[in-house]
């Protein structure tokens, strides 16, 4: 469950930043992104997973939330 | 010597690694790699920060030196104790040239080192009282300091000293800032731990003191440079060049910096970030919370300088934009006039660098203004998101090696025979003795400043003054010259 570090970056992608792992990754594609709907599984541009509780809403980025790590 | 190709490099590696005992080699080799630029992720060839094989000769240093020395230590008008026995602090004192302002001893404390001097008793019995007494005295003496650091060495996490609660009763008698640091020399396998334990005691300690007061009048060009040590005076170098862009430099971290500027830095518009690996967790911070952007940025050599200006100033108004446009313009005529200058004496020369923080990507730049090429370079204590910047920065098939030891420093060396050194004082006197140019690059051998269009002209004389220096053809011994061995084979012909 490492805690992850989301902002949007200069083309509107959203970064991924885990500070423990140095891990520093543009998401390729999110589960749920719509204005009411946040979250699910969260694809990287190096091929890992992560999954992340669905929100109600769009998160306020730059912010840190927890995720769960898949495969 | 010609540029080594991919396979040349590799093999040279595995020909480094040879002498190591397999466990070692294995674990070795996956911190030295050979430059490709088609690489997106530096984790595909190289691993970092890691802990230091026993028995190697490594040139890191520890958290102790990461908070105290590098992000705490320039804070220039508060007192940094260096709680625990004296040597950690005596032995680092003002080695690093943080250059600053002030009256030292009376409103700045810069170079004075200021230690709770433990001995046998204060292990035995902690060290809390001694420390409470310590800063009771401080204000005693010292009335105009702005307040102060608890900079722990090893001993006080060992012996469970709880520095939080004396920093928060001294906090309340004093009526000051007092920042317990946990930043004990063991921790972590680098320095690199110090600075994020450095950056989270800023966050905790400091950062939040003036949220919710307004009286700071803000305009909407303030910025924060961060992660800049005003080494050699490098700070005031980059700060004029911001300042003639039109922009308002609110706080320097931590070159010449003070409390109340960073208790300020909340209120800026964009951190400005040089020095990514000791600060980008207080940006990162800074961002989240107050949803301040931030950007890197390279003040190295004028293409670098160039390319910065205009990536900060594209995140203003026009305003600002024609600012950097007019500062670029301003300085090119005595750019052009160092590079005339000294590009003929130093073309082509080939350099290797050992480094930490930001140099070992940063400085690239410069060296290429000059028509000069980094053929080797490695980072200290470097994490993998430093190598992922290095790699566009570097060219293909040059070498790559972190925390590089002594002995496969000195080979690749020996192998691919660089013009020009540049790595720490512990590295200098081995390669000069070997006949090699050489440049403490930490605190730029007591030269400085090296950021900005004025740095970029002493850094160019101090290249050229120790590349072109005579002296280096009377280093090898006599019998060791090329016509003396000619000479021998005659005679014994």
């Amino acid at each position: 469950m490492p805690s992850v570090m989301l902002k949007k970056n200069a083309e509107g992608k959203l970064v991924f930043y885990v500070p423990k792992k140095d891990l520093e990754e543009v998401a390729e594609s999110v589960e749920f992104d719509s204005s009411d709907k946040w979250g699910g599984e969260v694809l990287l541009s190096d091929g890992s997973k992560y999954y992340f509780e669905p929100l109600d809403a769009q998160p306020d980025f730059p912010v840190t939330l927890r995720a769960k790590r898949l495969d | 010597m010609a540029a080594l190709t991919k396979e040349e490099t590799e093999a040279l590696i595995q020909e480094v690694l040879e002498v190591y005992p397999e466990q070692a080699r294995k674990d070795r080799a996956k911190h030295l790699a050979v430059n490709d630029q088609s690489l997106e992720k530096s984790n595909k060839c190289i691993t970092s920060n890691r802990k230091s094989q026993p028995g190697v000769m490594t040139i890191r240093g520890c958290a102790y030196a990461g908070s105290k020395g590098v992000v705490w230590g320039p804070i220039k008008d508060m007192i940094h104790i260096s709680h625990g026995p004296v040597g950690c602090g005596q032995y680092s004192r003002a080695g690093r040239r943080n250059y600053y302002v002030g009256t030292t001893g009376v409103n700045t404390f810069g170079t004075m080192n200021f230690t709770s001097d433990f001995t046998e008793k204060d292990i035995v019995f902690g060290g809390d009282k001694k420390l409470a007494k310590i800063m009771t005295e401080i204000e005693e003496l010292f009335p105009l300091n702005k307040g102060i650091s608890i900079q722990s060495e090893c001993p006080i996490g060992l012996i469970g000293d709880d520095i939080e609660a004396v920093a928060k009763k001294a906090n309340k008698e004093i009526g000051k800032p007092v920042v317990p640091v946990r930043c004990e020399g063991f921790r972590g396998v680098s320095q690199s731990l110090g600075h994020h334990i450095a950056n989270d005691a800023i966050r905790d300690w400091v950062l939040e003191n003036r949220d919710g007061d307004d009286s700071f009048a803000t305009t909407p060009y303030d910025v924060a440079v961060i992660g800049d040590y005003n080494i050699g005076g490098d700070a005031w170098a980059s700060r004029t060049l911001l300042e003639e862009m039109g922009l308002r430099v609110v706080a320097q971290w931590s070159g010449d910096g003070t409390i109340a500027e960073m208790e300020l830095t909340p209120k800026v518009k964009l951190n400005l970030i040089h020095c990514y690996r000791s600060m980008n967790y207080i940006a990162r911070h800074m961002e989240e919370k107050y949803k301040i952007p931030w950007i890197e940025y390279n003040f190295f050599g004028p293409t670098k300088i160039a390319e910065s200006l205009r990536k900060i100033a594209a995140l203003f108004d026009e305003t600002i934009q024609a600012g950097a446009e007019k500062v670029i313009a301003k300085y090119q005529a005595e750019y052009d006039a160092v590079i005339a200058k000294y590009k003929p004496r130093l073309q082509g020369k080939r350099v290797m660098l050992y480094v930490g923080g930001l140099r070992p990507r940063h400085v690239i730049g410069a060296y290429e203004d000059l028509g000069m090429e980094v053929v080797g370079t490695g980072y200290e204590f470097g994490h993998n998101d430093d190598y992922d910047r290095t790699i566009k920065e570097m060219g293909n098939a040059t070498l790559i090696y972190d925390d590089v030891t002594g002995y496969e420093f000195e080979e690749f060396v020996k192998k691919v025979q660089p013009d020009l050194i540049g790595s720490g004082i512990k590295e200098k006197y081995i390669f000069q003795k070997m006949g090699i140019p050489f440049r403490q690059m930490h605190s730029w051998d007591y030269s400085g400043p090296y950021h900005g269009y004025d740095g970029f002209a002493i850094f160019a004389r101090d290249m050229d003054m120790t590349l072109n220096n005579p002296c280096w053809k009377q280093v090898k011994a006599p019998w060791k010259t090329a016509e003396s061995s000619n000479v021998a084979v005659a005679a014994s012909a």
